[in-house]
């Protein structure tokens, strides 16, 4: 069965104000794209859509994984089909343990039961602590990581490490990483990218959404996207990213008759 | 197979998910008929053989009780009838020893409640009550040894009769509240503890709790004497069959936390959805003594409970760690109440609420400070989580200060499971029941984690329970 991730005509809304307005994008496992776009050009929304924020209305088109439509499925259900998403802001569960979370989350979503099933089979708690000790090391956190309750109180740097270390145990088929550079310090973005390089290989395919590409010298994607104004507007390789750093996004929004859109102005860090 | 229980279940339309509702066949080799009158409490003490000066304090009580008004404030009363319960039953003739002297049925109730498993891992003692008489009373050696005494309270009445008396109706007199003289009159059964000075009991000493005869209402007394330096937890958990009429359960619990000493008193309270739960507990710490009240409540009708720290010499100090869950048709009037009596006492309330599915919890909490008390302070943290737009939930806070130089701090939030929460946890491949569930258990993580290890593990299944088919 193949495992790509094929988005066809896709347009999403929120409040009723369409921000993707028609994106093809095909993203097969065992590559990395890149999707690059100013603020504002509907990245998030992208990324919460295809992960099925109720909040995002699917207005038409279609997005295949595992060759069957997802747009009707529950989060839950995509997530247990191998679809991932590391959050730009992900949200604190106070009282919950990471390891605790994490033993129900990699339970649930390798307990094979896509349909309904609410009883998932709990991953015995010796292998689980093995497993998440090896991928905190090799994430480089401590073990005291585990005990701390999920992303409340943590800082930016942890919290993207939170959610790689999430990827790490989950193991999906297809991962999108949402501004994870975002909000971080050049060390941390070195090693939530070499995290991340580790992690890339046959069995994984990354979807990198960013807006700077300081993320990508370390996972180095064989596919680069712009998105504008809710459609992608180029194609190419790893020299657009180059481009792009080079002249910013204006010279590609004047050859596609694009004016910038509301009060965003992009800040490099 | 026709089982009469599912049957009577399926009349009254009970959730058939209430795990303990099952209802053992005993038969009690007494029982008072219903209603409540002088000839009821003089048969019982006959029963029991109790002394004159408890006879004479029963009925004393019971005129206390017959002059009270109905109580009018907290939660809906109107529905219960004294006229329709049963106030005495005894299910067995003497209490037990030892678990082999168990009669088979009542262990038949014990082994699905896991008692036996829990007292071999945990238990320092067990004194597990079945209706309204004590059956099984087990004190391990070392609490002897070390004067421990751990009974029921009709053993200790008979066994240890001046320290009893001395102590006995001291905190919470019979005139206090309504429920507080019902109970004076027709107390049968809780527990009875005396921790010598400077012993430190290492386990916490448990007891176990069942109503198990329909419309019978339960007034266990339970009083708590930690005599200076020492130290004791002790441990309630209870469960209760479901019965299609309505039962009352009316406990007191006094407590004395004399110089030094220190006493935290856990409640696990899972009532079934038609019992009334109207408790009185409170605790009087002496000198550096202190005092915690851990109380979780789940399931009953309606509860009121406000378990109090009277906080009656210097450096006194107080703490109330309190959850409610207030599910479809239940009332949770829970809180806390704190009364500084001294200079330099502190205390703190601590106070989560979880309404659901129509379900309505209130706190109801008092912070007092007495004039003269200087230096006192006080913390009181309300958090209310409201899962669905038909439940509810209140706050009845009450500060009087007749002190100026005190600290008094107060927080009240409410929240809802915001729609990234779950979204955030579904995307990990959680169900939105198992989402809600897992932001419910972190909420009262702050409550759970001070339990011993079982009952922990027993409330997060308790709240797995409560949260089924919450999500449609």
């Amino acid at each position: 069965m193949s495992n790509d991730l094929t988005i066809k005509d896709l347009h999403i809304s929120v409040d009723g104000n369409p921000i993707i307005k028609g994106l093809n994008l095909s993203v097969k496992q065992g590559e990395v794209h890149a999707l690059m776009g100013p603020n504002g050009s509907g990245k998030s929304t992208l990324a919460k859509g295809l992960m099925g924020h109720p909040s995002y209305d699917i207005d038409s088109g279609e997005v295949i994984f595992n060759g069957v439509d997802i747009l009707e499925m529950e989060a839950n259900e995509r997530a247990k089909l191998g679809l991932f998403l590391a959050f730009q802001y992900p949200t604190a569960i106070p009282g919950v343990s990471l390891a605790n979370f994490l033993r129900i989350a990699v339970s649930a979503v390798r307990s094979n039961g896509t349909n309904g099933s609410e009883d998932n089979e709990m991953i015995p708690m010796r292998e689980f602590r093995k497993e998440l000790r090896e991928k905190m090391a090799q994430l480089g956190v401590d073990d005291s990581f585990a005990r701390r309750y999920l992303n409340d109180g943590f800082s930016g740097g942890e919290m993207k490490r939170a959610e790689i270390l999430q990827l790490a145990m989950l193991e999906p088929k297809i991962a999108i990483l949402d501004e994870t550079d975002s909000g971080l310090d050049i060390d941390a973005v070195r090693i939530v990218g070499e995290s991340v390089s580790h992690l890339v290989g046959p069995e994984l395919g990354v979807l990198i959404i960013t807006h700077y590409p300081r993320l990508l010298d370390y996972i180095r994607p064989q596919y680069v996207h712009i998105l504008l104004d809710g459609k992608i507007v180029e194609s190419g390789g790893w020299e657009l990213t180059q481009t792009l750093e080079e002249e910013g996004y204006d010279p590609i929004r004047e050859k596609h008759g694009i004016t910038e859109i509301g009060q965003n102005t992009e800040t490099v860090q | 197979m026709a089982n009469p229980e599912t049957k009577q279940i399926d009349e009254i339309g009970i959730s058939k998910d209430y795990q303990y509702g099952f209802h053992d066949d005993v038969k009690p080799t007494f029982k008072s008929r219903k209603g409540l009158d002088e000839e009821v409490i003089n048969q019982m003490c006959d029963i029991k053989e109790e002394p004159d000066w408890m006879r004479e304090y029963r009925l004393k009580a019971y005129q206390i009780f017959k002059q009270k008004p109905m109580t009018n404030w907290g939660g809906d009363l109107s529905q219960l009838d004294f006229n329709d319960i049963y106030y005495y039953v005894k299910a067995s003739d003497r209490s037990e020893r030892s678990w082999d002297d168990v009669p088979d049925d009542i262990k038949n109730t014990f082994d699905r409640l896991g008692i036996p498993e829990a007292e071999r891992k945990f238990l320092a003692g067990v004194g597990a009550q079945y209706d309204s008489e004590v059956v099984y009373h087990n004190i391990v050696e070392e609490l002897d040894k070390i004067g421990v005494i751990f009974l029921d309270t009709d053993t200790a009445l008979k066994e240890y009769p001046d320290l009893f008396k001395k102590y006995f109706g001291t905190i919470i007199p019979s005139a206090d509240n309504q429920f507080a003289a019902l109970n004076s009159a027709v107390w049968s059964g809780g527990s009875f503890v005396y921790v010598p000075p400077g012993v430190k009991v290492e386990y916490p000493l448990q007891a176990y709790f069942r109503i198990n005869t329909e419309n019978m209402g339960q007034f266990e007394r339970t009083l708590i004497i930690a005599d200076e330096g020492s130290q004791v937890h002790y441990v309630e958990g209870c469960t209760a069959p479901t019965y299609s009429s309505e039962s009352l359960h009316s406990a007191v619990v006094e407590i004395v936390c004399m110089k030094g000493s220190r006493v935290r008193y856990t409640t696990i309270q899972n009532w079934a959805s038609n019992v009334y739960n109207l408790v009185t507990k409170r605790a009087m710490a002496y000198q550096d003594a202190q005092m915690e009240w851990v109380d979780g409540n789940l399931g009953s009708k309606l509860t009121m409970k406000y378990p109090s720290v009277y906080m009656m010499e210097p450096g006194a100090r107080g703490e109330i760690l309190s959850i409610a869950f207030a599910s479809k048709g239940q009332h949770q009037d829970a809180g806390a109440k704190v009364y500084h009596c001294a200079p330099h006492t502190t205390s703190q309330i601590t106070s989560k609420s979880i309404s659901k599915d129509g379900g309505r919890s209130s706190y109801r909490g008092w912070v007092d400070v007495a004039k003269g008390a200087k230096g006192c302070k006080s913390h009181v943290v309300c958090d209310a989580l409201i899962l669905d737009k038909e439940s509810r939930s209140d706050t009845y806070p009450v500060i009087e200060i007749a002190e100026n130089d005190t600290k008094i701090e107060h927080e009240a939030h409410v929240s809802k499971i915001g729609e990234e929460q779950l979204f955030y946890l579904m995307s990990r491949g959680l169900s939105e029941e198992e989402a809600s569930t897992m932001i419910v258990n972190g909420f009262i993580e702050p409550l759970v984690k001070e339990l011993p290890m079982e009952y922990a593990v027993e409330m997060n299944r308790l709240i797995q329970l409560q949260m089924e088919g919450s999500v449609g």
